[in-house]
């Protein structure tokens, strides 16, 4: 779960870690009003959950009034990246000397967080990882101990801080590691850390990502999630529960199992289709939840064949024929030709309960996909 | 002949009074596992399927004597749960359990090296020698009992390569799930090893899909340690950039590692022939027999 910057601003001020003054708007006067308390210059700030708002226009500096007018009108409203930006952050510019970078975050490789610096901050973090990897200093923690404070000194000296602000970045740091560690979060990252001429430190940007399937220790943090769905579809996927991805294609896809949807999905391509979506119902789903899927992809209009393909383990093939059958026999006419491959778990007892008279059958998962590209052929 | 698991393995079941617990429990019985207990706190006393059940992991191994366990707990108890199994010198915890917070795994990760237990998963079907054990969900009757290993880290692409082995007569050693989440505990290279020190294993299948690096780690491993041929198949060739396809593991960052692409070049640059279609791989495997 992504935070807005102004959410993940909030719990990093909260936790000790300076941030310049700043306030959420919604609409010019508000834009304004916040600019004339904080005191020009201010920045306007699209809160989307995308990155690179700055290339995009999604962030403009304001020197007075009239400026930030016009930002507000320019960045309120727009289209950035596909989400349509309703609120802006408006915030108090730093006279900064330096950039600074630093984050936590999960190695998966080594199963360690590891804690990062770079001086090479205010710029695309990634593209300074792949460019130039010894520009960033790492520095792994032992999960079971936390941060130690020398780890901290290690990595900001390792990264060629300068020493009048290294013990104030390394407390940043420790603060940054503390807190994602608190908040099971995924990233916890400030780029840039500006560092002014009084050498004073300040975040001027906030990243937090938290993990979802922590979110149920993490209740306040939850009521922040925001709907970030790029349609109505991905809503309703949301709404559902479903993993649900909308791709370009035309060939509507359910199954369960990650690996077995994305199989499909290959498939497909393999077969000379196009897959419209990955839909996966997730292991163990009974009847409703079936119905829910096929509700799903075919309110997606570019969808003009569906293959549903089970490879039933925890799941079963009999609550699946059950949903399958509900959810055709409620339509007084359906839409599109749908090909069903049953296998794995009670697959037997679901063919002997699937209404044959409403969908195709197949028995191998070559042969669903070439019978569900071939439908869709015919449809166009 | 098998890898991790057979007809002698003794088995606890962690959550056994659970629906998902007891369903699989009497599956796995009826496969033929030998379940020994049952480990839910409170539950001390109860029988379930005429399993004994105990309080803690530590009582219901000292009394029955069990070397392997199954993990059915709820994601939020799943991390301590882990923990319980590896403080009781088990063989083998298999963790079935999705959710589990990545930083839980990241401290069950750092114990699990200070420990001879070995774990599978989380979010994993589990481990089957066909004929012998299951320990897991996975849906036995596919299996069948042969020469081949394999190890996955999707469960339900694992039943349909098993599927399109078995159809045509090619049966398995040994197959292991190992899950698709960020921090797991036997990988890739653990499996494959396994496999390369059995007599028994004349080839193996290998199933990765899309994120993180571990196939293009384990195609290293190939080239350099294995003399038992390896047929790949790697899922989410078509999967956008950036997008995250169910799996914690399974998302494309879009810098060109983690890629389909990648993971199949370096297996292929390591001698491991990869099919289009999980039909191919079992064509790759008939090729190696």
């Amino acid at each position: 779960m992504r935070l807005h910057e102004y959410q993940a601003k909030e719990v990093f001020s909260d936790a000790g870690i300076p941030t310049p003054d700043s306030a959420l708007a919604e609409s010019v006067d508000e834009v304004v009003e916040a600019a004339e308390d904080i005191g020009y210059p201010v920045a306007v700030k699209a809160q989307v959950h995308v990155g690179g708002r700055g290339k995009a226009g999604g962030i403009k500096l304001a020197e007075n009034r009239d400026e930030a007018e016009e930002a507000a009108e320019s960045i309120i409203g727009m289209d950035l990246k596909g989400y349509t930006v309703e609120q802006v952050l408006v915030e108090g510019a730093v006279d900064f000397v330096n950039e600074l970078y630093v984050g936590v975050t999960m190695d998966r490789g080594e199963g360690k967080p590891v804690a990062m610096v770079s001086t090479k901050g205010g710029v695309d973090i990634e593209a300074v990882a792949e460019e130039d990897p010894d520009a960033i200093a790492r520095e792994h923690i032992d999960p079971a101990f936390g941060m130690h404070p020398y780890q901290a000194r290690k990595a900001v000296y390792d990264a060629g801080v300068d020493s009048d602000i290294a013990m104030d970045v390394a407390s940043v740091l420790t603060t940054l590691y503390d807190l994602w560690d608190d908040k099971d979060a995924s990233d916890a990252e400030i780029n840039p850390l500006m560092v002014t001429s009084d050498d004073e430190i300040v975040a001027a940007d906030a990243v937090l990502n938290i993990d979802g399937d922590a979110l149920f220790r993490h209740p306040d943090l939850a009521e922040m999630e925001e709907d970030s769905y790029e349609d109505d579809l991905e809503r309703k996927a949301g709404e559902y529960g479903f993993d649900y991805v909308r791709l370009d294609g035309n060939v509507g896809i359910i199954g369960n199992g990650a690996g077995l949807v994305m199989t499909t999905l290959d498939l497909v391509d393999y077969y000379g289709g196009e897959p419209a979506n990955f839909l996966d119902i997730g292991g163990g789903a009974k009847a409703e939840r079936v119905t829910n899927a096929l509700d799903m992809v075919f309110s997606d209009e570019n969808v003009d064949s569906v293959v549903f393909n089970i490879f039933g383990g925890i799941t079963r093939g009999d609550e699946v024929a059950k949903g399958i059958n509900e959810a055709l026999e409620s339509l007084d006419e359906i839409p599109k030709p749908v090909v069903v491959r049953l296998a794995g778990t009670n697959a037997e007892e679901g063919m002997e309960i699937l209404n044959t008279d409403l969908v195709q059958v197949e028995a191998t998962l070559e042969d669903a996909v070439q019978r569900a590209v071939e439908n869709a052929e015919e449809e166009q | 002949m098998s890898i991790l698991v057979d007809d002698d393995t003794r088995v606890v079941v962690q959550g056994i009074t659970g629906g998902e617990g007891r369903f699989h429990t009497e599956q796995m019985m009826e496969y033929g596992t030998n379940v020994v207990a049952g480990a839910v706190p409170g539950k001390g006393g109860q029988e379930v399927e005429d399993v004994p059940v105990y309080d803690t992991v530590h009582e219901a191994v000292a009394e029955e004597d069990a070397d392997a366990s199954v993990i059915f707990v709820p994601p939020a108890f799943a991390g301590d749960a882990i923990f319980e199994a590896l403080d009781t010198d088990l063989d083998l915890a298999v963790a079935i359990t999705e959710g589990v917070p990545t930083q839980d795994m990241s401290k069950v990760y750092k114990r699990l090296s200070e420990t001879d237990t070995r774990l599978l998963g989380p979010n994993c079907p589990g481990i089957i020698t066909p004929g012998e054990a299951k320990l897991g969900i996975l849906p036995g009757n596919i299996f069948e009992a042969g020469n081949v290993g394999l190890v996955s880290r999707s469960g339900t692409l694992t039943y349909q390569v098993v599927d399109n082995l078995t159809q045509r007569g090619i049966g398995q050693t040994t197959a292991i799930g190992i899950g698709g989440d960020p921090i797991i505990g036997t990988d890739f290279i653990d499996a494959l090893s396994l496999f390369e020190d059995d007599p028994d294993t004349d080839a193996v299948v290998m199933c990765g899909e899309i994120g993180g690096e571990d196939e293009e780690e384990a195609a290293a491993f190939i080239a350099e340690n294995m003399d038992t041929p390896v047929a790949g198949f790697i899922a989410g060739r078509t999967a956008p950039p950036g997008k995250r396809m169910g799996h914690a593991g399974a998302i494309v960052s879009g810098s060109g590692t983690g890629t389909a692409e990648s993971k199949i070049n370096a297996l292929n640059d390591a001698g491991v022939p990869v099919g289009d279609t999980p039909e191919e791989v079992a064509d790759n495997i008939e090729d190696f027999l």
